[in-house]
């Protein structure tokens, strides 16, 4: 089953195009990852999937709900991490959480536990009543995924997830992120552009000039493209706009 | 189902612009300290202001502390309305707008339920405000402070719809200096809130005509009128018409498909 589906988006600001014809779909229970330079064109699409704001042609549907037509549903299933850091940092980390509950529409209640058993995972249970403003990146990376999760959606959006985290907190919030995929069947799309982040096993769309250059499984990139690694494959789709 | 889940989002953002309006405490004295010192210092200069005339709604003549009250309580809702706005375009630098945004209802039930929560959370300091004037002897009759309260609430939420309009259209924070000094100083300076509006026709026709044509004029006014248990019929329709105009037009500023933002393209 597609958990997201794009087909042929475009968008432009003015006169500049950013994205054109957009078409790949993430299936549910799979871990697709989002390749592309800086200013390829990735958090416009993440905002474009989120619904901030309509593309101009194209549709994105979210387990066949249309963003445009249907938002609330399509959102409603959809779990967002974006690049740039969304918590309120006046606000302790149960406090965010619970603010972002209310917005899902969850009882109180629901929320008490919830939040304890998100948080928990994520290893930050601790630091429930603490402030963000006195939370670590890393730390503060949790919170928003433990949020993300709260209303348990059935596709996880991450726009450059291990952006400031040192190797081993990147690695582990990678394990993580897969953990959900085999164990809940959330679909993932994880945008980034960190080589290292990629999987044999997982699905990649390689996006360059703000166009797909290549979607498929990621073991199969290095065959196709007759090259020996990931890096190889990547410099290749990306050396030419 | 769908009625619950808006109210427990309402709950939630009140919740949320409580718990950040009480952590900011240099804004809460600064939101109480502002009217004070325009009563005790400049009301207290400016006694001589009003003349020998009774302006309605009083009935007889009245000290000019008595006057400016009203507007001072306006004046209060203008500049929170104004913080609030000044924290919406922070919300969206800061990314934490997205959130909002991004809530499965629709936008402008979203934006609407800010608006809401910012003016409730208001309310209690104009109150303060108001009771800490009867120091100055401005005593209206106790009716009148329940009266006053859907006044209030209209003026907050025409001046709260006002500042979600500006702050669609402000791209950076940076931008507010210009907010202060074009939009929120005029409109406080060019209206009913610290002169009776025909000591500014003294002063000069079109002075007056824009202080008369200004929507927080009326808001000063149906305030005032209110806290003397007296309806102002004209302008409280001004106040619900530019309510609904400023909303309309922030929350068109926001869509998703025509808005600002789409356009800007805002990261």
């Amino acid at each position: 089953m597609k958990a997201l589906s794009l087909d042929n988006l475009g968008h432009s600001f003015k006169d500049r195009r950013v994205l054109d014809a957009i078409s790949f779909s993430v299936e549910q229970g799979r871990m697709c990852i989002l390749l592309g330079r800086n200013g390829a064109g990735k958090t416009t699409l993440f905002s474009l999937i989120t619904g901030l704001y309509h593309a101009r042609s194209g549709s994105v549907q979210v387990f066949g709900h249309a963003m445009r037509t249907d938002p609330a549903t399509a959102l409603a299933q959809m779990g967002v991490v974006f690049q740039q850091q969304t918590l309120d940092l006046d606000l302790t980390a149960g406090e965010n959480l619970r603010y972002h509950a209310a917005l899902h529409g969850l009882a109180a209640d629901v929320t008490k536990v919830r939040t304890r058993e998100e948080l928990g995972r994520l290893e930050v249970l601790d630091r429930l009543g603490d402030p963000i403003r006195s939370l670590s990146g890393g730390q503060r990376r949790r919170v928003e995924i433990a949020r993300a999760l709260m209303h348990q959606p059935r596709l996880l959006l991450l726009d450059e997830p291990t952006t400031g985290l040192d190797v081993p907190g990147r690695r582990a919030l990678a394990q993580h992120v897969r953990g959900l995929c085999r164990e809940r069947g959330i679909a993932v799309l994880w945008a980034t552009h960190f080589l290292e982040e990629v999987t044999a096993e997982d699905d990649v769309v390689v996006l360059h000039g703000g166009r797909v250059r290549w979607a498929g499984r990621a073991d199969r990139i290095t065959a196709e493209l007759g090259v020996g690694s990931m890096a190889d494959a990547f410099a290749r789709l990306t050396e030419s706009a | 189902m769908i009625t619950r889940h808006a109210l427990r989002a309402l709950i939630g953002i009140l919740q949320r612009e409580l718990l950040r309006t009480l952590r900011q405490r240099g804004r809460l004295i600064s939101a109480i300290a502002r009217p004070l010192v325009w009563l005790a210092i400049f009301a207290a200069g400016f006694r001589s202001v009003l003349g020998l005339s009774i302006t309605p709604p009083y009935q007889t003549y009245v000290l000019y502390e008595v006057y400016v009250v009203p507007g001072l309580a306006a004046m209060m809702l203008l500049f929170h309305a104004m913080a609030s706005s000044l924290a919406m375009v922070y919300d969206r630098e800061m990314g934490s707008m997205r959130l909002l945004l991004t809530a499965p209802l629709p936008r402008w039930y979203l934006l609407g339920a800010r608006l809401l929560a910012s003016v409730v959370v208001g309310l209690p300091l104009v109150y303060l405000f108001l009771l800490i004037a009867r120091y100055w002897d401005v005593r209206p009759p106790m009716l009148g402070y329940l009266a006053v309260l859907p006044a209030l609430v209209l003026s907050g939420l025409m001046l709260g719809a006002f500042g979600l309009l500006v702050s669609s259209v402000s791209a950076q924070m940076e931008n507010f200096a210009g907010v202060m000094n074009f939009v929120i100083f005029p409109m406080f300076f060019a209206s009913t809130a610290l002169y009776p509006l025909w000591r500014l026709a003294e002063a000069g026709p079109v002075l007056a005509t824009v202080a008369a044509l200004n929507p927080f004029s009326h808001a000063v006014e149906l305030i005032r009128f209110a806290l003397y248990l007296r309806f102002e019929p004209v302008s409280c329709q001004v106040v619900l018409a530019c309510l609904v105009v400023f909303f309309l037009a922030a929350a068109a500023a926001y869509d998703p498909g025509r808005g600002l933002w789409s356009r800007r393209g805002e990261q």
